[in-house]
């Protein structure tokens, strides 16, 4: 039976020789993730089973990014209730304020997940882990209950898109503009409950941070997955991240795809998603006039070293526009170490911007940054729901770093090209 | 099983950040969670909504992120079902596994109006608008997830050892 990248991993985790796409096969997960908000839920159904204990403790992350630092008692609350189950259970992969970065920029950094990998998270975003040839999925809080005791999920074997992509992207696109067109082309459903397999000669010109950004939004089409095929970048990445040797699935040849898409990068151009859904996409040359109050640089989707450079390469020696609150949010510590030392958080500061510690904040509402009622953000981050970044009548744009960068440049929403030196 | 109630109807990609606001994700208390079910796209929900009641919606509904506070605010808001044309599948799994029943059917979705009386057969498969009177048919759940359904959800199934490996 030919498989699909996804489906051989799934089969590898239920050991079996094969799957074929629609069966419900229980699975072995090699990592359960939750985070400050998903894992109270989690703790409280996990203790309502009679499990001797987890089933390791050093195959579980809890990361409290969400809402911390504390934002308010009752995050407060929700942090303690974990820590203590934490050190109840010597979960080895804690990651507490001080330490914690935005959880899918921290696994990975951290040499959590890796290649041929089935990972699971209660987090919708742990999809971003395909970037590295994983098959990572979000989960519900029950889910990670489960997990946390038995080392298994349930699966409904997924069909798959595959996305061929060609050429190399022009110099102002990234993989966020990337993904924002292919959401905008194949509609916020385009891929429900399936796998988005990406392939082609255009991988070799896309960074891991580029394929990090576009995994992470493979939710934001539906999808249950979104995954690269491994390379010599995945190689790399693995080499200098963890010490497992790398495990490669690739698709057969004569694997079965639904639909098989073809994508120029060349042709691609730096694109940006209006309110209030990811696929209500424009390209730069079509947005039009619209006035900014707050820029938002960070989050699991564009929060890395690289968007922070590419953020700092535009902002340098100039200052961000009066009317425009500029956040920028490094994802990790170590990401914030290193910008510290390159010398882009003075950049940041010196052009008038607000450098927090690593959070999720203002992505989610949370916290450090919440819009109000009528005003407008353009972000780095994956969603432009309704009230997503505050007052239900607040708006959020997406968009790349450096449309971003020059956008609270100029205090309305403007293309990284027209600020180019 | 059964369900009867009024239809709360919504449209199409109904994003769990509008089921429950992230700003109320600081408890995972149900009660609390339950009295801002909806809040931001129908201030009225809570207020309208009766035990019994039946969301009725378009595609995609329970989008974004993967916090099971949604289909848990629902639950505990009195909704006995909720009836779409598809669901996102994070919400498909966590409505599953905390035993919040489901179902899909593009066509009820469609004709089912708000207000709308409604009953569900679920042993027999069907849906009933009696304000229409008009029978819908529903696709049965594959045996794996029925046996979750009936237990009460994931972890009561696992319990009771009627988890098989699917395998
Ligand atoms: S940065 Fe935003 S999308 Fe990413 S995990 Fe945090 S809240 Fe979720």
């Amino acid at each position: 039976m030919p498989m699909t990248m996804s489906q051989k991993i799934i089969a590898a985790h239920c050991g079996r020789n094969s799957v074929s796409a629609g069966e419900i096969v229980m699975a072995e997960v090699d990592l359960v993730l939750g985070n400050d908000i998903t894992s109270p839920v989690a703790i409280k159904e996990y203790a309502k089973i009679n499990s001797p204990g987890v089933f390791d403790r050093r195959k579980i992350a809890l990361v409290m990014d969400h809402f911390t630092p504390n934002k308010d008692i009752k995050a407060a609350e929700q942090c303690k209730f974990i820590r203590t189950f934490a050190r109840a259970n010597d979960i080895e992969h804690f990651y507490d304020v001080g330490e914690m970065g935005i959880e899918h920029a921290l696994l990975p950094e951290k040499g959590l997940v890796g290649s041929g990998e089935l990972i699971i998270g209660a987090d919708s975003h742990t999809c971003t882990y395909g970037a590295l040839a994983a098959f990572s999925t979000g989960v519900g809080s029950t889910d990670m209950a489960y997990a946390m005791a038995s080392g298994k999920a349930w699966f409904k074997v997924p069909s798959a898109i595959r996305f061929v992509l060609k050429n190399k992207p022009g110099i102002w696109v990234s993989g966020k503009d990337i993904i924002l067109h292919i959401i905008g082309s194949i509609g916020v459903n385009g891929a429900l409950y399936k796998s988005m397999e990406f392939t082609g000669d255009g991988l070799a010109h896309l960074s891991m941070e580029d394929r990090l950004c576009m995994a992470n939004m493979a939710i934001e089409a539906g999808a249950k997955n979104g995954i690269f095929e491994f390379d010599e970048k995945t190689a790399e990445f693995e080499r200098a991240h963890r010490q497992k040797p790398s495990v490669v699935y690739k698709a057969d040849d004569d694997a079965e795809y639904e639909r098989t898409l073809e994508y120029d990068l060349s042709q691609i151009r730096p694109t940006v998603a209006f309110p209030h859904l990811p696929d209500n996409t424009r390209t730069i040359d079509e947005v039009g006039e619209v006035k900014l109050d707050q820029v938002v640089i960070g989050s699991c989707t564009n929060g890395r070293f690289e968007d922070l450079q590419t953020a700092a390469a535009i902002l340098e020696g100039r200052r961000v526009h009066p009317d425009c609150r500029t956040l920028i949010i490094p994802a990790t510590q170590k990401i914030y170490l290193q910008a510290m030392r390159a010398g882009l958080l003075e950049i940041f500061v010196n052009a008038g911007c607000a450098v927090s510690t690593p959070t999720c904040g203002p992505c989610l509402g949370g916290h450090m940054g919440i819009l109000a009622k009528g005003e407008r953000a353009l972000a780095t981050t994956n969603r432009n729901f309704v009230g997503r970044m505050g007052h239900p009548e607040s708006e959020v744009y997406l968009a790349s770093p450096a449309a971003a960068a020059a956008s609270a440049l100029a205090g309305k929403i403007a293309s990284p090209e027209s600020m180019a030196d | 099983m059964n369900a009867s109630g009024k239809a709360i109807k919504y449209g199409n990609n109904i994003d769990t950040d509008v089921i429950i606001p992230a700003r109320y994700l600081n408890t995972s208390d149900v009660t609390e969670l339950a009295s801002h079910c909806m809040e931001d796209l129908d201030r009225d929900f809570v207020s309208r909504v009766r035990p019994g009641d039946i969301i009725v919606a378009g595609a995609n509904f329970g989008c974004g992120s993967s916090r099971e506070h949604a289909p848990i605010a629902i639950k505990a808001s009195g909704i006995s079902c909720v009836i779409a044309a598809d669901f996102a599948r994070i919400f498909y799994r966590n409505a599953i596994n905390i035993g919040l029943p489901i179902i899909e059917c593009r066509e009820a979705a469609r004709d089912i109006a708000d207000g709308d009386i409604l009953e569900v057969d679920f042993n027999g498969g069907s849906i009933t608008n009696l304000t229409a009177n008009t029978v819908y048919k529903i696709k049965p759940f594959p045996p794996f997830l029925q046996n979750i359904i009936l237990s009460g959800g994931l972890l009561a199934a696992a319990d009771s050892g009627a988890l098989n490996d699917g395998n």
